[in-house]
């Protein structure tokens, strides 16, 4: 199976690992990831101002790319994943916004018509999680592994449509695929601070301890996230339990994780 | 051809305001067959009917067109007019000019037109009717009640007390149902077993009634006054006659640990057990998952105990088939699960307890004897919150929720709050709410009394979360007066869930061909005036099984749903409804196609020998429709594709004549 391929730009800087080992894995999945040729930022946030435009573009020219390749569009940072699932909802709902968008695409008009997956739902819905356990070299039985899935992954729940924000089960059933334990815990699906570590740098780390914390209480011993600011306010945060994205897991348990340790 | 008479009502103004009645009765004295033609300002008033007996007898009418209301409202009245004028009742149509014409027209053009076409419709139509009699069937004077709470009960105490006989089938090892679980019940405060267990010992004593406890029903044939039906007596690996509720065995039994479903888990039970001291009947029961003699033959503790030697580990499941003349459901309600409301932290700790485990836990025979305790640690919680709405309407989450009112909660809560406050002053209590719904006969007054007597902190907006951390639930929630967020630590949560009809109904509303809402509550034949029947006939709705209900209501409805089967009972005989569905065998293919769509189970198959034209005989498979269960929906006359099918007093000449009046 191909797929089209939205990395983002963290992937390529700070969050290399969620990249690399989304890659490896996938391959090891049968999964070829096709990354956009010149995919631009897909800027950071979905502002909610309905006459902003040029942020939205670069989304909307990476489901257009999509659509002409046939294939569905898959990303793996929770921020990207939101910003471009949120535009695809825009220009189907918004013909306004359709309207204006297409103003500023070079060839043929774009409807809303791509399918976007976050990398997670490509393992659930395209993949299958029983077809993930199968394929699991080294089991992580016996370890005990909570999901952090921050607010921005499963929010708003009318346009990412992906799985229940208030009891999510998605990365739980994903830990489980992979033979580890999955520790449920309160905290999960909380916010950890996000951009506010830049502005007020207690605040993040009040957020980020309690999520820690509340994780450790109910028996973690690692966190998983798919999101680069989720894992960089939790690290320095003083988490003591290792934090790592889920893709990393997922590379180990495949094993594929040692030969990419260059 | 008939001899019609056309009678049109003007209702007082209700008709006449929009329809020009006399320019209706003109104009429908040219219609085929019409001899006589008049209006009248009350045409169902005593002066209306004598009119149209004095025109039958007149003219020699042999048909009557009223246009007036709906048939629903005065069909029956004119149908009975046209009887003592010495009609055949069926002789009589309703063109309805007033629901379906006067009352949705604005201009007198309009609606004098509309009113003319309907009357030519029904006149057209009567012009086809022939003379229908209704068939009889005899009844079977015996009750079968499925469901042992307190609606069952009720329900079965009332028509025992008429006289008849009834049977109940309970599922559980006894009756009782939720109400046996409750502790105290609002708005009085009674408390719910000194109130319910006199009852169960009425029906244990009542000759009229039997109990088949442990037991579900498994098959439902025939229809009203003449049901068949199959009851499933699971082996309860005690025999019910001889075991005297002693509760030696249960003291032996060396399987201590089973999780006790009368207290909802929160202590164990042996795998011989009574589920509670008040059971109905009181005998032991062996849960065949948990006793080891059962599994591997190993132990047999309780036959060596049992000086009754009621103990009998050979028995098995017994089917008794027995005959009743109607049936009512009361199969009850449960709270939904947890599972899927996990931000409140069901799942995380065990202080997080649903209102219903707050009953046992407050009950004087509950797990810690009455005293609120944590079930974590054993300690007394000072703060508590209760949420209330967990599950119910909600409409963003339809998928793990219900969208309507779960109608009880806000009073349980209230009783929950109050009685706290009461016997532990010193803990604060808080109540989440979205509206506070308690009408209801002192209902109101109760919840204001827990607010300005005994102080429960209530609050208009929902929790958000819960995180368990140490001892304390850290509870955040909002609190839209006061337009801010709220932080609580508190000792013990307490969910009001959403309740939902007992998983057993669905298989049952199929059994009894019974409709049945989305929500998988029964459906009641007409939902003001006919709440307690099924529009299935012969079938009664008592309690939650219909909707939810406070234990008042559910009384109220039991005790309804008794007189409606004590007044089908009391019959020698049933007199159908002629206009039922009948199948030409000489078109008919036998296709089932018809059998398909019946909602009501009339329709069954027979081989029939059929003399061909050529002298031979040929047997073919052929509809026949049992004309004591069709009701009459006209589901089967549509769907037969060879049009064999057809409804006497509907039938599809008489609508086409209908349709093509109305398109002339």
């Amino acid at each position: 199976m191909k797929v089209t391929y939205f990395p983002g730009c963290t992937l390529k800087n700070k969050a290399k690992d969620l990249d690399l080992y989304a890659y490896k894995s996938a391959e090891a999945l049968g999964v070829t990831l096709e990354e956009i040729e010149d995919w631009q930022c897909c800027g950071g946030v979905f502002t909610t101002a309905n006459d902003e435009v040029a942020t939205k573009l670069s989304s909307v020219r990476a489901l257009k790319y999509a659509v002409d390749k046939n294939q569905p569009l898959v990303t793996v940072c929770s921020a990207c994943h939101n910003v471009i699932k949120q535009t695809n909802h825009a220009v189907q709902t918004n013909s306004q916004f359709a309207d204006k968008v297409n103003r500023y695409m070079a060839d043929g008009s774009y409807n809303g018509e791509a399918e976007v997956y976050h990398y997670l739902e490509m393992l659930r819905d395209l993949v299958g999680f029983d077809k993930l356990k199968e394929s699991v070299v080294n089991s992580l039985k016996g370890k005990k592994i909570a999901a952090y899935y921050g607010c921005l992954l499963l929010r708003p729940n009318s346009v990412m449509r992906m799985d229940d924000p208030e009891n999510p089960t998605i990365m739980e059933d994903f830990i489980k695929a992979l033979g580890a334990d999955a520790v449920v815990y309160a905290k999960r699906n909380e916010c950890c601070g996000g951009y506010i570590s830049a502005e007020s740098p207690e605040t993040a780390k009040k957020n980020s301890q309690a999520i820690i914390n509340n994780a450790k209480a109910q028996g973690a011993e690692m966190i998983i996230t798919a999101c680069p600011l989720c894992k960089y306010n939790l690290v320095n945060n003083g988490a003591d339990i290792p934090v790592v994205y889920f893709t990393e897991l997922l590379a180990e348990a495949l094993g594929v994780k040692e030969d990419t340790n260059e | 051809m008939q001899r019609v008479g056309v009678f049109v009502c003007w209702c007082g103004s209700n008709i006449a305001g929009t329809v020009d009645v006399k320019a209706v009765a003109e104009a429908l004295k040219s219609e085929p067959g019409v001899v006589f033609s008049t209006d009248y300002q009350y045409m169902c008033s005593q002066a209306g009917q004598d009119m149209i007996k004095n025109a039958v007898k007149e003219h020699n009418l042999t048909g009557i067109v009223v246009c007036s209301c709906s048939p629903r409202m005065h069909e029956a009245t004119f149908r009975k007019t046209a009887a003592a004028a010495g009609l055949n009742p069926y002789m009589v149509e309703i063109a309805n000019i007033r629901e379906q014409c006067s009352w949705v027209h604005k201009d007198m053009l309009s609606g004098t037109e509309k009113a003319i076409i309907l009357g030519k419709a029904a006149v057209a139509k009567v012009n086809l009717n022939a003379p229908l009699t209704p068939g009889e069937s005899p009844v079977t004077k015996r009750a079968l009640v499925i469901g042992g709470g307190i609606a069952g009960i009720q329900t079965a105490l009332d028509i025992a007390d008429a006289g008849f006989p009834v049977d109940i089938v309970e599922k559980k090892p006894t009756i009782g149902g939720k109400m046996a679980q409750l502790d105290k019940t609002f708005p009085t405060l009674d408390c719910a077993a000194c109130i319910l267990t006199p009852k169960m010992v009425d029906v244990a004593q009542n000759d009229k009634i039997r109990i088949f406890s442990y037991s579900e029903v498994t098959d439902v044939q025939g229809f009203v006054g003449n049901f068949d039906v199959t009851i499933k007596k699971n082996a309860r690996y005690v025999k019910e006659d001889i075991c005297t509720g002693c509760g030696a065995c249960v003291d032996k039994c060396p399987m201590k640990r089973i999780p006790n479903e009368f207290n909802l888990g929160m202590d164990n039970r042996p795998a011989i057990y009574i589920p509670f001291a008040q059971a109905v009947p009181k005998v032991a029961t062996i849960d065949p998952n948990a006793c080891n003699m059962l599994k591997n033959g190993k132990c047999g503790l309780c036959a060596k105990v049992c000086t009754a030697g009621a103990i009998d580990y050979t028995q098995k499941d017994e089917y008794i088939e027995e005959k009743y003349g109607a049936i009512v459901v009361a199969t009850g309600f449960n709270p939904i699960s947890m599972d899927k409301f996990d931000e409140f932290a069901y799942s995380q700790s065990k202080d997080v307890i649903t209102s219903l485990e707050f009953e046992r836990l407050t009950n004087a025979a509950g797990p810690s004897a009455g005293k609120l305790l944590r079930p974590s640690d054993g300690e007394h919680p000072h703060t508590i919150v209760f949420v209330q709405c967990v599950g119910s309407r909600c409409e963003s989450c339809a998928e793990k929720g219900k969208e309507y009112c779960s109608k009880i909660c806000c009073m349980y809560t209230a009783k929950h709050a109050m009685l706290t406050r009461d016997k532990y002053p010193d803990t604060e209590v808080y109540v989440f709410y979205i509206d506070v719904r308690t009408p209801g006969k002192n209902f109101d007054e109760f919840y204001r009394r827990a607010v300005e007597e005994y102080g429960v902190k209530y609050v208009k907006g929902m929790v958000g979360k819960i995180t368990p951390e140490g001892k304390k639930l850290k509870v955040q929630a909002s609190d839209l007066l006061a337009n801010k967020q709220l932080h609580i630590d508190a000792d013990l949560v307490v969910l009001a869930a959403a309740i939902e009809p007992d998983k057993s109904a669905r298989p049952l509303a199929t059994m009894l061909t019974a409709s049945m809402d989305t929500n998988d509550f029964f459906t009641e034949a007409h939902p003001k005036l006919r709440p307690v029947e099924s529009p299935t006939a012969g079938v009664f709705l008592s309690g939650a099984c219909q909707g939810p209900k406070d234990i008042p209501e559910t009384v109220s409805q039991a005790g309804a749903a008794a007189s409606k089967v004590i007044g089908l009972l009391a019959k020698d005989k049933l007199t159908g409804n002629p206009c039922v569905a009948g199948s030409n065998e000489l078109i008919c293919n036998g296709c089932s196609s018809c059998a398909n769509v019946c909602p009501y189970g009339a329709i069954s198959y027979e081989d029939k020998e059929f003399r061909m034209p050529d002298r031979t005989t040929k047997v073919r498979r052929i509809a026949v429709v049992n004309p004591a269960v069709c009701q009459g929906c006209g589901a089967c006359t549509v769907t037969c594709p060879s049009g064999a099918m057809d409804l006497k007093g509907f039938a599809n000449l008489q609508i086409m004549a209908e349709v093509d009046a109305i398109c002339k």
